[in-house]
């Protein structure tokens, strides 16, 4: 190794070209993003205002006709009913369950050190496989659920044959897969909370649910919130689950925006119409997300006030 | 590029505009190529239909047929996931050493497969040069131009083996295939959109010790089929009468729903001048899917409406059904030596017949296609009929599992009946019973899918409860103007 000299310390002289250049370098990979993010969604949106389908490869303009067709059809509403009953649902029960679990686990012992590994087994499978496998379970006649609710007089039940039967099976697929998901958050700010205002509390003599709801919970709070924004967001646009059980069935009862966007742009090949259910449900996911981050962030700053 | 006489760019070397205006300024040009991309992609509309069409088409090929005509060329399949599919591999070897074509492939799973297709197809590349399709698939693909019309390759003789024998397949196979895009028109006129490769026909499979104990093949009309179906419920412990499909789905409506509807003589669409008419909401339409609806949820599968063939053959397989009225193939294929538990205990029989005594029966074909994009479009007719030709089919049908021959001359040899008779009795009586009165029940138009999904989704609103006249003539009321363009 060399040692270093003055002249090697000294600023090099950049040529005034490569000086020009460098703005647009460093903004290059927005630029890329931009292209490989933004111009398919923008195409998508463009192509929402044509009525390009299969059968009509030259497309005319129509302007907002597929939304103006979409928002007076009962269908959109029926749909974007179920798609809001779905996410709300999923969301709920997954992170009720979720801290729920996390605080089993934080109580820490040989159990639930084997278990904080176990758990996040249904986070490994992919949501299509894991309804395929559910699927097989709730079977009516050879299911293992009817086998094992028999002796309890339950054992003739149809999963997916009743509308509220069937949305509840998709709900409790999601929950079984993502509940993890939550728990392993909560944990996570469980593990990371100051130990001394729960010292402290525990001197004063306060009880296990008195210190969970007025000190545990306010200073967790951001981190079930930002649970909560992404199983929301992500059962807003939940697919696999859904069409891999009912299809959308029986009848409409279960279908969601994003499944009736992909029957009509893939399966009835009318491209157009598919895309302004989901341009639609971009903006339901866009609108909400952007009003949970802001919650998130008021959170955050009374959970630092808190702490 | 310099910088010189760039106004920006020096002020921005100077430092004289904030970092925020100068990312302003780069994000409104980076706005302004996106947007003119966008105006670009107008043009991505045409593709589909238009293509860069390049190769020979069927004209050029001109002097004798040689089968080394392409030797050196690659093409590329795309295949599902089929014991058809399984049977051409088998003899790829065969292909490539007769034509001195390298076949390459991609197989998908049935449950994603045309989703794959319709992408690839409408992307308007000729990436694929040959595929599997279904009839139904072509009144989606035909009309937009994705489909090659054959009829030219078959007539030209430069192009097509002196043996194909083009006759040979069942005149209604050859129609199926064949349409000339007017929403109504029957089919066999119109360009020839595939060419037909296997089939199914729609008939009734019982379990034999069942059938024989409640008289199953006895069931000469629906109302015989309902009894017999809700006295195998209540006689059998752990059976049900008879499985059909009944998930939110297309193919719901194809097999058995399908071929007992047209066998009592109703329709699915009527030419009412300009326009089609839906006919579910007729009174004999309303009370033929009433019953229908009432077999399946009072002696069908519980959980009918996630049923897919899959499920339905299986649970006949498996002896927890006494019945199944849905593709042939798919019982077949549970009467194989060791597939299921009931394997050697399975028959067919063609099912009721209508009130005129009508075998009218619904049929899938499993075709070949062709990409119009190709650049490759003589070797990819090599491939088609290689495989679609009397050598191949002969083979599979003694070799392999292409038990529905398309070519009459196949169904009618020897060894294919030898095997078929001593494996599976009643099979090859059952098809030819039904295969005069086989073809497509349904009327040819491009909203197939759509109208035939809804149609599903409204036989489970029936069979869950809902009154049939109600659903049955929403059902119309929509499909009226969604057929029509309204």
């Amino acid at each position: 190794m060399s040692a270093t000299t003055a002249d090697d310390r000294a600023p090099k002289k950049v040529s005034s070209g490569r000086r020009a250049l460098r703005p647009y370098l460093l903004t290059l990979p927005a630029l890329l993003l931009t292209i490989g993010i933004l111009y398919p969604f923008g195409l998508g949106v463009f192509y929402t205002f044509f009525d390009y389908s299969a059968s009509n490869p030259q497309p005319g303009f129509i302007g907002l006709e597929n939304y103006t067709n979409m928002f007076a059809s009962s269908d959109f509403w029926s749909s974007a009913l179920v798609t809001f009953e779905y996410a709300i649902g999923t969301t709920v029960i997954e992170t009720m369950l979720g801290v729920a679990v996390a605080l089993l686990l934080y109580r820490g012992s040989l159990v639930s050190g084997v278990l904080e590994k176990v758990l996040i087994l249904p986070l490994m499978i992919a949501p299509v496989i894991a309804t395929i496998m559910w699927n097989l379970m709730l079977q009516p006649s050879i299911g293992v659920v009817n086998y094992l609710l028999s002796p309890f007089g339950l054992g003739g039940i149809e999963w997916t044959d009743s509308p509220g039967l069937a949305l509840f099976s998709m709900i409790m697929i999601d929950v079984w897969v993502f509940t993890p998901f939550v728990a392993i958050l909560a944990l996570a700010g469980m593990r990371s909370l100051p130990r001394d205002p729960f010292e402290a509390a525990s001197v004063d003599g306060a009880g296990y649910w008195y210190t969970f709801r007025r000190l545990m919970l306010p200073m967790l709070w951001p981190y079930i919130l930002v649970a909560v924004i992404f199983r929301f967001m992500d059962s807003l646009k939940m697919f696999d689950i859904i069409y891999a059980l009912t299809q959308g069935g029986p009848g409409d009862s279960t279908m969601v925006l994003q499944v009736r966007a992909y029957q009509d742009a893939i399966l009835f090949t009318s491209f157009s119409q598919g895309l302004a259910y989901m341009v639609v449900l971009w903006a339901i996911v866009f609108g909400i997300t952007r009003i949970l981050v802001g919650v998130l962030g008021r959170a955050q700053a009374r959970a630092a006030g808190a702490s | 590029m310099g910088h010189e006489g760039n106004p920006f760019v020096e002020k921005a070397i100077a430092r004289e505009i904030s970092r925020r205006q100068f990312l302003k300024n780069v994000g409104f040009g980076a706005a302004a190529l996106s947007g003119a991309q966008l105006l670009a992609a107008c043009g991505t509309f045409g593709n589909a239909s238009g293509g860069s069409k390049s190769g020979a088409e069927a004209g050029d090929i001109t002097g004798k047929f040689d089968w080394k005509r392409e030797d050196g060329t690659t093409i590329k399949l795309l295949l599902n996931k089929h014991p058809y599919t399984d049977a051409l591999l088998d003899r790829l070897d065969v292909f490539s050493k007769l034509t001195g074509i390298t076949v390459e492939r991609d197989i998908f799973p049935e449950e994603n497969y045309f989703d794959k297709l319709t992408v690839a197809l409408s992307s308007g590349q000729g990436t694929y040069d040959a595929f599997m399709t279904g009839a139904y698939q072509t009144w989606q693909y035909g009309p937009p131009g994705w489909l090659e019309d054959l009829t030219p390759w078959i007539e030209n003789e430069s192009a097509t083996n002196p043996e194909y024998d083009w006759e040979d397949i069942y005149p209604n196979l050859r129609a199926a295939d064949q349409w000339n895009f007017e929403a109504g028109s029957e089919l066999g006129s119109g360009k020839q959109l595939a060419i037909p490769w296997g089939f199914e026909s729609n008939v009734v499979a019982y379990n034999k010790k069942v059938g024989d104990k409640y008289g199953v093949t006895e069931a000469k009309t629906l109302d015989d089929l309902v009894s017999v179906a809700q006295e195998i419920t209540d006689g059998e412990s752990g059976m049900y009468g008879i499985a059909t499909r009944g998930s939110r789905s297309w193919a719901t409506i194809h097999p058995g729903f399908m071929t007992m509807y047209s066998r009592y003589g109703l329709e699915d669409f009527t030419i009412s001048g300009d326009e089609l008419k839906p006919g579910m909401a007729t009174s004999e339409a309303i009370e033929f899917q009433d019953k229908w609806a009432q077999m399946n949820r009072e002696a069908g599968a519980p959980g009918w409406t996630s049923y897919t063939w899959y499920q339905a053959s299986s649970d006949l397989g498996a002896g927890k059904a006494g019945m199944l009225f849905d593709a042939d193939i798919a019982s077949y294929f549970q009467n194989q030596p060791g597939a299921s538990n009931e394997a050697g205990n399975i028959r067919w029989y063609p099912g009721p017949t209508g009130p005129d005594g009508s075998l009218a029966t619904n049929l899938w074909v499993w075709s070949l296609g062709m990409n119009a994009n190709s650049s490759k479009k003589m070797a990819a007719w090599l491939l088609i009929q290689y495989a679609t030709g009397k050598d191949h089919l002969r083979w599979g049908a003694v070799n392999a599992d292409m038990v529905d021959p398309v070519r009459k001359s196949v169904a009618e040899d020897g060894a294919f009946k030898d095997r078929l008779d001593k494996a599976h009795p009643t099979y090859l009586d059952t098809f030819n019973q039904v295969i005069d009165q086989t073809a497509i029940q349904f009327t040819p138009q491009e909203k197939f899918f759509d109208a035939t999904t809804s149609w599903a989704a409204a036989l489970q609103n029936v069979y869950r409860g809902d009154d049939a006249k109600s659903v049955m003539e929403d059902l119309a009321s929509n499909l009226q103007s969604e057929v029509n363009g309204g």
